[in-house]
């Protein structure tokens, strides 16, 4: 009897399986590794095992510590979600010569996806459009640049074994293939161990929709598509379902042909078939190519449950347990609109660089669907992706599940780390997107007003100081007494790096004056809280010296401690800092060796991305802080040189 | 038991009253309002330009943010001097640092470089008598050339002159009240012993200095040349002289020195007593202004103004139907219990014992007592004084002046002759004395005084066998009269430091708690009466 799962993951993932699993009468063993004891997977499963250190090598993919676990707990089904082992075949032979089930495809079916060449050449087979391209084992360069000129610049040089848009890159001019080649391959190399490139033609206004499958070993269905044209770098950041404008004929065209894709590999579970479509002249039957399937759950599965009112997960367990398809296709329709957005914790104006920190308050508003990995108090650590929550919402229309969005994003309240919110707020406001007009390179073309922060708003600023000076605790009777003349208190704020003078002039306990900017503010309390020139105050969370006012999608403030002013000093080339958490790839000098401005130093890995460390200035190493493989967090110093005066 | 008040908002007498005391109360705030401004838009010009904080500015700075600020003499000097010393040239208050009641002293060097007027050197004092007797830590900000020297005789040589400054330093050290000084710009001569006799002492950089002469004398008497800096700044006096213990940055850093330095200090043994969570009054104390007549020849019921003080307006009234023309009674302040002595009327013997009796009561439970003073004074007659009015008004002076009990005083309404002892005028040593705009002290009223000095010029003309015309008498009254009201008025009084302070009558409630906060400080200590003449 089926009566226990096991899920083999962390993170919002684990939390969504975890709550159909119990729904649908499951006890539900949660591993996890030792930071995450406390995680919110954690507390929400039956039963939780530890299976290692923080390393996700040494905890999350350890299949063998999971399958142990599995065994001990009594659990016969094994969820993997995403990412981790999810679509790692030989764990899946693994969990079934343990006699244990594996919830999704079979390892056939992964390995034959798994390779981008071969899955092509199988899907040009079973009569799937595929991209003109060159997927052969010869990787001579000067083979490859022919290929690339017989298929037509610009062109797209990516990594066979790759994905997440590592080991990728693009070649519109024949004469730097050459150079895009090396790179992509020597990105490959470090990143999966295989070199070898497949090479397709790029093309120019490219949208990203994606097949909902679910198959049950022999028979498949679809559930429709999703559009994930919305990305940064080849990373989704809003994701919708239906994608907008398609003529059910060209819906057809791609439902079928994904069926036909995930039967002809005996697919099993929940999958997705990855399609570059040519948005240039509207969507046509003949303009969509296969890119990849996806042999798991995808992140942005909810849209799809959204729109046909289907439980995935549920679906996944019920065919991993032996059933048949729970529905037939002519069973399944489109009900109003969807979209998700991908809230991270992020450093926006830096680049996008990961950011860790603790929660200190986290809330999304009524109305809609917050799949969520933390809780208010729990810390986003360097260890794992950065992912706060998707902010999920479904309407009548995608005009208005589209504004459903923003508002959900603008009444989203997190404090505690910088996030991506107000980008994706923007992006829930841009003109182009709310028309329609989706392609993979509209953030790209618009970024520099997507990131744009917010202006000054004093209001905020002024809520700030008051929260700093204690006057949002509960009323005392005597606070902001005086006999006569009010005192005018200064309160040192910063914000964005800046530090602002605020002045408040209290008459009594219910009425200030706020002068900041060149600005006063007129402050009033009642029973109600505060109000600002007449306006109720916007929320807020304090922790410790950290103010988050949640106006404008969340605007940071701190207390500036006059005590600690003499403690800050700024940092100067001689020392080389990560400049976010990370893992040190590589170490590329050595102590006493002699630098010059821009020599390469290190190399951090952070979130999919390589980040170089340049040497500030020329000087000779006088320390080298770290080793490859080391992890460490943002600030940590990795590389000293000797002062000049030493050089 | 709740009051019941008689008052009608809306009544004609109610406007006329709040109406006198809103006018009253615009003169004072004016007055205030110049205090505050300190030295004029130039001389604070100038302080700011040096990257100082102003006065007031550090005083706020140094509080913790939103607590409430008692200050002290925020009218002083008024009128004096020309008006040169705004303030006395001195903040003084009790504030809050760390969650802790500390009295803050704060030299305005933008008032004549901060230097000591007689009323700057009596506001001083004052402050650390306030201190001293309620155990508060004294925290100096400390900016000012010393002794204002055309006036040397006014501040130097007596007892209550600046030498006792130092003095009270040493004595409150020694009682475990901490003396802590911030060094925010000079302290030159005498004044250098401020920071020197502190505990702990804080300087500013490249701004504070301490010397006992500055450069000029130095050069004068010794033919040494030598920056201020080098003489006596915060770098020497940290790292050589150690006559300072912390170096600032500047003045905010200061100041969260001084609050760190608070958060270092010993813990608060303060006196014990029965607290209550406080509870807002039935009645809004803003209505004051409405029940109390402008007029202070009106009489009107003064448990009226208890109402609007008290925690749920409730009074357990002691001796209801005895001695009527004194009210006395137990309530609670913001949580605090008080023992009110309140006048309804002139006093009379049975109201003295009665008053006596309450201050006995209290002083035995430990509770501390309020007065709210409107007087005109025992009751005259040989009716009275054959009674022996003064036999039972000199019980009431002898229990008011031998109480260890906190006692805290309101000039509410008259302050006038003997009366004012009974109801523990300043000479009684209240541990604070708050004025209302409409009261008015003196040793009796002006017609009074005059008329005293007429009958007897009036003895002497007809003794002589001449006659005395009404008008050249009212003429001769007439300067007598004008100087007792000029004499009489709270800010005349105030600006001499008769007393603490004018408040506003709206604020009473407020201001007593805040005093009785601050008496809670220091423990109660058994009381001892003097004989009684019975």
């Amino acid at each position: 009897m089926i009566d226990t799962i096991l899920i083999a993951n962390r993170g919002e993932i684990a939390c969504r399986v975890i709550e159909t699993a119990s729904k649908m009468g499951l006890r539900t063993v949660a591993v996890h590794s030792d930071v995450d004891a406390g995680a919110k997977h954690v507390a929400m499963a039956d039963t939780a095992i530890c299976i290692g250190e923080a390393a996700p090598a040494a905890s999350y993919l350890r299949g063998d510590a999971i399958i142990a676990a599995a065994q001990a707990s009594g659990a016969q089904l094994i969820h993997p979600g995403y990412g981790f082992l999810s679509e790692n075949p030989d764990f899946v032979d693994a969990v079934e010569a343990a006699g244990l089930i594996f919830v999704g495809p079979s390892a056939h079916a992964i390995r034959s996806m798994g390779l981008k060449d071969a899955a092509k050449r199988l899907m040009d087979h079973a009569g799937v459009p595929i991209v003109p391209g060159y997927m052969g084992e010869n990787q001579d360069p000067a083979h490859l640049k022919s290929a690339a000129d017989g298929i037509g610049y610009p062109v797209l040089i990516k990594a066979v074994a790759g994905g997440g848009g590592k080991g990728m890159r693009l070649v519109e001019d024949p004469k730097d293939f050459l150079d895009g080649l090396t790179s992509a391959q020597s990105e490959a190399r470090t990143a999966f161990g295989n070199d070898h490139v497949l090479i397709e033609k790029y093309i120019q206004k490219p949208r990203h929709i994606e097949v909902q499958v679910f198959g049950d070993g022999t028979h498949a269905v679809h559930l429709f598509e999703r559009d994930c044209s919305l990305q940064r770098r080849h990373q989704k950041v809003i994701e919708e379902a239906p994608a907008p404008d398609m003529p059910p004929k060209v819906r057809k065209a791609m439902g079928d042909a994904a069926v036909r894709a995930a039967e002809a590999i005996g697919y099993k579970g929940a999958g997705t078939v990855e399609f570059i479509v040519d948005g240039a002249n509207g969507l046509r039957p003949d303009g969509f190519w296969f890119m990849e399937m996806n042999t798991r759950l995808q992140v942005e599965h909810p849209v799809s449950e959204l729109i046909t009112g289907v439980d995935l997960v549920e679906w996944q367990i019920r065919v991993a347990a032996g059933e048949s398809l729970p529905a037939q296709q002519d069973e399944l329709s489109i009900n109003g609109h969807a979209f998700e957005a991908r809230l991270y914790a992020e450093d926006v104006p830096a680049g996008f660089l990961p950011a860790t920190g603790r929660l200190a308050h986290l809330s999304f508003p009524e109305g809609v669907r917050a799949d969520s990995g933390v809780r208010s108090g729990d810390t986003i650590s360097p260890h794992y992706d950065p992912m706060i929550a998707k902010v999920i919402v479904h309407g009548p229309t995608r005009a208005v599940a589209l504004r459903q969005l923003a508002r959900g994003l603008r009444d989203t309240q997190v404090a505690g780390t910088v996030t991506n919110l107000s980008f994706l707020g923007a992006l829930a406001e841009h003109e182009g997107f709310g028309r329609g007009e989706v392609d993979t390179g509209l953030i790209a073309r618009d970024l520099e007003a997507l990131v744009q922060q917010p202006g000054v708003n004093l209001v905020a600023r002024g809520l700030a100081a008051l929260i700093a000076a204690g006057l949002t605790e509960p009323e005392q009777t005597l606070s902001g007494f005086t006999l006569w003349e009010p005192l005018r208190r200064t309160v040192l704020i910063e914000e964005a790096g800046e530090a602002h003078e605020v002045q408040l002039r209290l008459s009594g306990a219910n009425t200030c004056l706020i002068d900041t900017g060149g600005d006063t503010i007129t402050a009033q309390r009642s029973d109600a809280g505060w109000t600002l020139n007449g306006q109720r105050a916007p929320e807020f969370a304090v922790a410790g010296d950290d103010i988050t006012v949640f106006a404008d999608y969340g605007r940071s403030y701190r207390i500036i401690d006059p005590l600690a002013r003499d403690t800050a000093g700024g940092a100067d080339a001689t020392l080389t800092l990560a400049p976010m958490p990370g893992r040190v790839v590589s170490v590329h000098v050595s102590a006493g060796e002699a630098v010059s401005e821009g020599d390469k130093l290190a190399v951090l890995e952070a979130m999919k991305m390589e980040h170089t460390m340049l040497a500030g200035r020329d000087g000779v190493i006088a320390e080298v802080l770290v080793s490859g493989g080391d992890q460490v967090e943002a600030g940590a110093p990795l590389i000293r040189l000797e002062d000049e005066a030493e050089g | 038991m709740k009051l019941q008040s008689q008052a009608i908002a809306s009544s004609e007498q109610f406007k006329t009253n709040k109406a006198s005391h809103t006018q009253a109360l615009e003169q004072i705030r004016e007055a205030a309002a110049l205090a505050a401004a300190g030295g004029g838009e130039r001389s604070r010009e100038r302080h700011v330009s040096r990257g100082k904080m102003l006065p007031r500015e550090r005083v706020a700075n140094l509080l913790d943010p939103g607590s409430p600020f008692l200050e002290v003499g925020a009218t002083a000097a008024h009128g004096l001097y020309d008006n040169a010393a705004p303030c006395a040239g001195v903040i003084a208050g009790i504030g809050q640092v760390q969650g802790r009641q500390v009295m803050v002293v704060c030299n305005d060097a933008t008032v004549k470089g901060g230097t000591y007027f007689p009323m700057t050197v009596k506001k001083h004092l004052r402050a650390q008598e306030i201190a001293e007797e309620n155990h508060l830590p004294c925290i100096y900000l400390v900016d000012s050339g010393g002794a204002n020297l055309p006036q040397q005789d006014e501040v130097f040589p007596d007892r209550d002159h600046f030498g006792r400054i130092f003095y009270n330093q040493a004595r409150m050290s020694a009682k475990g009240i901490a003396q802590i000084a911030v060094v925010m710009g000079s302290c030159t001569a005498g004044g250098a012993y401020v920071p020197a006799m502190s505990d702990v002492t804080i300087i500013v950089k490249e701004q504070g200095t301490i010397f006992l002469a500055g450069p000029p004398l130095v050069k004068a008497a010794t033919g040494e040349v030598v920056t201020s800096e080098d003489l006596g700044g915060g770098d020497v006096h940290t790292r050589l002289s150690g006559v300072a213990d912390y170096l600032a940055e500047d003045d905010s850093h200061a100041l969260a020195l001084a609050r760190r330095a608070v958060g270092n200090l010993g813990p608060v043994k303060g006196a014990l007593v029965n607290l209550q969570s406080p509870e807002d009054p039935a009645y809004d104390p803003d209505e004051i202004l409405g029940v109390v007549p402008g007029d202070l020849r009106t009489p009107y019921d003064i448990r009226e103004v208890i109402a609007r003080m008290v925690d749920g307006s409730r009074f357990d009234e002691f001796k209801a139907r005895f001695g009527e023309t004194l009210v006395t009674g137990f309530a609670h302040v913001m949580g605090m219990p008080v023992g009110i002595i309140a006048n309804n009327g002139v006093l009379f013997s049975e109201a003295a014992q009665k008053g006596a009796h309450f201050v006995e009561l209290c002083s035995q439970r430990g509770i501390p007592l309020v007065f709210l003073q409107n007087i005109t004074g025992f009751m005259v007659g040989r009716k009275y004084e054959n009674e022996g009015i003064a036999r039972h008004g000199a019980k009431m002076v002898t229990a008011v002046a031998t109480t260890n009990v906190p006692k805290i005083t309101m000039l509410v309404g008259g302050s006038f002759g003997a009366g004012n002892y009974g109801m523990s005028g300043r000479a009684y040593q209240p541990r604070f004395l708050w004025t209302w705009p409409n009261s008015r002290i003196s040793v009796m009223g002006g017609e009074q005084a005059a008329g005293v000095l007429a009958t007897v010029k009036r003895d002497g003309i007809e003794r002589r066998g001449e006659s005395w015309s009404a008008e050249d008498e009212a003429e001769f009254k007439r300067p007598t009269i004008e100087m007792f009201e000029r004499q009489a008025h709270p800010l005349y009084a105030s600006a001499r430091l008769w007393d603490d302070g004018i408040i506003d009558p709206r604020k009473s409630r407020q201001t007593l708690a805040l005093s009785l906060r601050a008496a809670l400080n220091a423990p109660i200590e058994e009381t001892r009466f003097g004989v009684f003449r019975m």
